[in-house]
């Protein structure tokens, strides 16, 4: 750990002493073209249009303009590390790299670089161990959370039991599919129901073996861990074999806009996980409007403002520029480093006050994040799509994840990431 | 009949539906390998470029849209007017068939004569370069085809089927637009069949499938034919990806569709129409049969791996495929 | 005038043998080695290491082992990005399962696994030849990324399937792990690049690089002059597919840190691989270089180029690129069907008879 701290106290020095120029760099790792293109660009325009707004209407933060730094990664490692790269010397404050494959690959680069990392509700679950991952976080929830919440919502639905229950996971066969698994194993051995597993091979586009078997086995709910195309073609599917679309519930990388449209009235009913909550009427979106769209400075073509992921990346951003001026308050400068960014992360406070002051009143929970949790809550909320209106309608308030199941398996699994990396865990 | 019987037939069903869809996409390869001996692999992209024009014209979007207003500072996406199916399936023909002329003008006039590995790779560059074009015209969101396509399992044959078995089995699900699918190919392959046995152009294509040098030699124009030959392709390649865009909606995916055309090129060989047929189906109903037996006990997601390596295994006893020209070798 | 074998008098069979018979040549060559050894690491920088540097001599490695394969023995070959993952995922199994044992040994070893993978998959060129041989190494593609995405012994039985690689030392020294210094990184990428090609370059020119290229030149003609087409066109695999291996377990190791199957060795670097092979020349050394440089630096120059010289929006700059790109690719391949290391070849003709050329 020394070495480490002294690397990464190097590596601040250095940032810290180069002629920076007086701004808080953000780099936003997005992906408007590729498989993926149709999830990054909405992700990536709330991201930049917060910025932006802050920028114009209140001259940046605590007097401090932001610029961002936007790099095209494609959803592709390389790419990604070649825009970690170059944005990491112009004093990069904090990554959103919105990609399991490059998260993986930051993670140790940025710790030993000393750049905290913000993979919100995506990435490597464990992180939520502040104690071991000291520069990563992923609040306000994480995947495992997810999988209970899901159930939780399962439980309250059925009358506090599954016993007896059967339920399919259809997930992407990859990283980011994989990661509820575990989790799901540990509820179903608890709550009695019993869990098939469907791997779906990217891209996804031809789903039919798994949709006839969940024809045949007719399980009563379908989980769905999928990305790209397999949300598209998956929701089709399961009009198509007519499974009773309100037991279908996807995670929340499963459930914008562009998932359900293509199904059409098929599509209705269908639900899915939201860790914000999703308004197109939140204030916040009209001051984003005058100050950035009407000046001509929207990210993208400017139709994206409101909807799912759109408002995630504000969400982001908005966590991200609370973080900024927590660091400030602590630090007492407005020029912060990425160290500082650490600190103000790992202060980070959101209570409903503070978001109903900032315009945008319940869009996510309220949670504090410590040195202990970096993983945030864990709250969730259920949306259902409604076809006929073109919308996503929240069904529930937040629902807690089980911690009881998730906590253990986020420390054995952190636990065996220090050991094999030599870490010893800690606060900073 | 016993439950395990009828899932089976099913799943065989659904397979040679999924064998339809694939052959679709080997369709196009064919044509154009047959003729040119051009192993296109851009006609994964040319069924994303084709999707994406004719939903592009149906909405009446802008082409460019995105780059005209990052140049010139302006806000213009929609012409403000819908162009009804017909006349933009049309349309999007008369943009393919420019598109024929254009590769055949500007690149593969030019690349005559030189091994089929150089001509592969132009058409990998091809590839690329149709995908960008694609995005920067149309944009990279996902589009929806309107275009009425019938969707999901038919109610009726399920029905009809339903008390064949147990309490456990729930009639025959096949899908409504794997039957549209189905008909769709059956009509295309006749076609063509019927323009190369009795059309002028047709014979003319075939006799320069057979030999370039004799077509040359008996007034059959080359650079025509291609053209012809590459335009039908650009049409085979619309109906895929009509096809395929309306299972999930016309994106960028769209274009890997031609990894799954690839080991029914292998089966059925290269250079045969009902090769790349047939091929569809022992693909499609092999690697839904594998899926259903062997899957579960390895884990699942077998398809992408299994379609190859049962092309793999019957190259080993016929090196040209099933239905592909004998390979002659002199020394 | 000083590009001429004129004057050059060779007194030994061995100086008449060696690699390169021009005096300039081999300065060159002594010249390229020293920057590459002595002035290069002590310049590099983070950024030139990881977005330039080290994949271009990773990818050099790939593309060398692809051109013996394709460009020498005339085999195509579509399954390289699943080679390239059997190399990651050994050299991860052996760093470890053998943590006391030298890095070096662990990629030289699995670029000796991959070797034995890659034989066994190259069996059916026996029978499959042409297209049908490069669309049937796709079989090897799908099923390696498919193997090591499912069975949980490969990647250690970790909760989403990712292996990253921990940190080892060569001499003291990290070269693998969040801590390598840039120049630590690019020297044992420069090392291993540099012993591959020596040894491609000698074995191609050798016995076996002669029975090579005489199988791809007609494969029956060489049977019945005498080369036994089993032996020489398992030994292609087995050595193309050694120094792929060597490239995937640097790719993993030292370039990236960590991976996933799917993502990292998918499809499309197979496609990758073999773009750099043919844009450089199919059957040169110094062709595999100019490939890897050309694909490694192009879409980073356009990058430079369109964000930040221009000020353009990232997305329409990244379909420009393939746009760019896939132009490129056509407008080599009708000036330029055999690739860079022709353009090479041809102006080194030039620079002999330069200034009095007839």
């Amino acid at each position: 750990m020394t070495m480490k701290k002294l690397a990464a106290l190097a590596v601040t020095a250095t940032i810290a002493a180069a002629p920076v120029m007086a701004e808080l760099v953000i780099p936003d790792l997005s992906y408007r073209t590729g498989p993926y293109a149709a999830g990054g660009t909405p992700f990536s325009d709330g991201y930049q249009d917060y910025f932006n707004m802050l920028n114009a209407r209140d001259g940046g933060i605590g007097g401090e303009m932001l610029r961002v730094l936007e790099c095209e990664t494609g959803y592709n490692t390389e790419k990604g590390v070649e825009c970690y790269e170059s944005t990491k010397g112009e004093g990069a404050l904090v990554y959103q790299p919105l990609s399991t494959g490059i998260t993986y690959q930051l993670i140790p680069k940025a710790t030993a670089d000393g750049i905290p990392l913000h993979t919100m509700g995506y990435g490597r679950t464990s992180a939520a161990n502040g104690e071991v991952f000291n520069w990563v976080f992923n609040y306000p929830a994480n995947y495992w959370d997810a999988a209970s919440v899901m159930v939780n919502y399962l439980l309250a639905e059925n009358g506090d039991s599954l016993e007896g229950k059967k339920i399919a996971l259809v997930y992407h066969n990859s990283a980011y599919g994989k990661e509820p698994i575990r989790t799901l194993e540990n509820l179903s051995a608890q709550h009695g129901f019993e869990l098939t597993q469907l791997a779906v091979d990217h891209p996804g586009q031809e789903q039919k073996s798994q949709w006839l078997q969940i024809r045949r086995e007719r399980p009563d709910y379908v989980l769905m861990w999928g990305w790209g195309v397999m949300n598209q073609v998956a929701v089709q599917e399961a009009a198509n074999i007519g499974f009773p679309m309100e037991n279908f519930i996807g995670n929340w990388w499963s459930g914008a806009e562009h998932d359900v449209t293509p199904a059409g009235a098929g599509a209705n009913g269908y639900k899915s996980l939201n860790m914000n909550r999703i308004d197109a009427n939140l204030p916040v979106f009209d001051d984003i409007k005058t100050h950035v769209h009407e000046a001509g400075n929207a990210a993208g073509d400017g139709t994206n403002v409101g909807k799912v992921l759109y408002t995630r990346g504000m969400y982001a951003a908005m966590l991200a520029s609370e973080a900024i001026a927590k660091a400030q308050e602590i630090h007492g400068v407005a020029d912060i480093t990425p160290a500082m960014m650490r600190d103000g992360m790992e202060a980070l406070e959101l209570t409903a006050a503070r978001m109903e002051e900032l315009g945008m009143a319940g869009v996510g929970p309220e949670f504090s994040v410590s040195c202990q949790d970096h993983g945030g809550t864990g709250l969730g909320i259920v949306q259902q799509w409604d076809a006929d209106a073109g919308q996503w309608n929240a069904l529930t308030d937040y629902i807690a994840p089980d911690d009881a199941v998730t906590l253990p398996l986020v420390m054995e699994d952190s636990a065996a990431f220090a050991a094999e990396n030599g870490i010893e865990a800690g606060c900073m | 009949m016993s439950t395990d019987f009828l899932y089976l037939v099913e799943v065989l069903i659904n397979g040679l539906m999924a064998g339809v869809m694939y052959s679709l996409v080997a369709l196009g390869f064919v044509l154009i390998f047959k003729a040119s001996g051009i192993f296109n692999y851009a006609q994964g992209v040319m069924a994303l470029f084709a999707a994406l024009t004719l939903a592009g014209v149906m909405e009446g979007q802008v082409p460019f849209a995105h780059l005209i207003n990052a140049v010139f500072g302006t806000e213009i996406h929609h012409f403000g007017w819908h162009v009804p199916a017909l006349l933009a399936i049309l349309l999007t023909v008369g943009v393919m068939v420019i598109f024929a002329w254009a590769v055949q003008r500007f690149v593969f006039r030019h690349l005559v004569g030189q091994e089929p590995i150089i001509l592969f790779m132009a058409t990998i560059g091809l590839a690329y370069f149709l995908e960008g074009v694609g995005d920067l015209m149309w944009g990279s969101d996902i589009k929806t085809l309107a275009l009425g396509l019938p969707q999901g399992g038919s109610r009726w044959i399920e029905d009809m089927t339903a008390g064949m078995g147990g309490d456990d089995f729930y009639g025959f699900f096949i899908d409504k637009l794997d039957m549209v699918a189905t008909v769709v190919a059956i009509i295309l392959v006749a076609s063509l069949i019927a323009f190369s046995q009795y059309t002028k152009h047709g014979r003319a294509m075939r006799a320069v499938a057979d030999d370039h040098q004799a077509a040359l030699s008996v007034g059959i124009s080359l650079n025509f034919i291609w053209i012809l030959v590459w335009s039908l392709a650009g049409f085979v390649a619309l109906v895929a990806g009509i096809m395929w865009g309306a299972k999930s909606g016309v994106q960028f995916s769209l274009s890997l569709i031609a990894l799954k055309a690839l080991p029914v090129l292998m089966l059925g060989g290269f250079t045969s129409i009902p090769g790349a047929i047939v091929g569809g189906l022992i693909i499609g109903v092999g690697e839904k049969l594998f899926e259903f037996s062997v899957g579960p006990l390895i884990g699942g997601a077998t398809e992408n791996w299994f379609a190859y390596v049962l092309a793999l295994v019957v190259l080993v006893f016929r090196p040209q495929g099933l239905f592909g020209e004998k390979i002659i070798e002199r020394v | 005038m000083l590009y001429r074998e004129a004057g050059d008098f060779k007194t030994s069979y061995a100086e008449d043998n060696q690699t390169f018979p021009i005096k300039f040549d081999r300065w060159r060559y002594w010249f390229v080695l020293a920057v590459a050894y002595l002035v290069i690491p002590f310049m590099i920088n983070d950024y030139w290491a990881n977005a330039i540097f080290v994949p271009f001599l990773i990818y050099a490695i790939a593309a060398i082992g692809l051109n013996i394969l394709t460009g020498y023995c005339g085999q195509v070959s579509l399954g390289t990005g699943g080679f390239m993952a059997v190399g990651a995922y050994a050299c991860y199994k052996l760093m470890t399962a053998f943590p006391e044992v030298n890095i070096i040994v662990h990629v030289i070893l699995s670029g000796g696994i991959t070797a034995a993978v890659g034989a066994a998959f190259g069996l059916p060129s026996l029978r499959i030849k042409g297209f049908y041989l490069a669309v049937a190494t796709l079989a090897a593609q799908f099923f390696l990324v498919w193997l090591f995405n499912k069975v949980a012994w490969f990647y250690n039985y970790s909760a989403s399937g990712q292996i990253s690689a921990p940190e080892r030392f060569v001499g003291g020294v990290a070269v693998t792990g969040p801590n390598t210094e840039a120049w630590a990184k690019y020297m044992i990428c420069l090392v291993f690049v540099t012993i591959c090609a020596i040894i491609a370059r000698n074995l191609t020119r050798g016995t076996i690089g002669r029975t090579w290229m005489a199988i791809r030149d007609m494969d029956i003609a060489a049977e019945i002059i005498g080369v036994n087409p089993l032996k020489a066109k398992l030994l292609a695999f087995a050595v193309s597919s050694f120094f792929i291996g060597i490239a995937g377990a640097l790719f993993f190791a030292v370039y990236l840190g960590a991976v996933e199957v799917g993502e990292a060795f998918g499809i499309q670097k197979s496609f990758l691989v073999l773009f750099m092979v043919i844009i450089g020349g199919l059957g040169s050394v110094f062709g595999s270089f100019a490939g890897a440089a050309f694909l490694v630096v192009l879409p980073v120059a356009l990058k430079l180029i369109g964000v930040d010289l221009l000020g353009w929006p990232t997305d329409l700059v990244s379909h420009f690129q393939l746009v760019i790109i896939g132009a490129l690719i056509m407008f080599f391949l009708i000036k330029e069907p055999h690739g860079l290391a022709q353009l090479w070849r041809l102006a080194k003709e030039k620079l002999r008879l330069w200034p009095f050329p007839y």
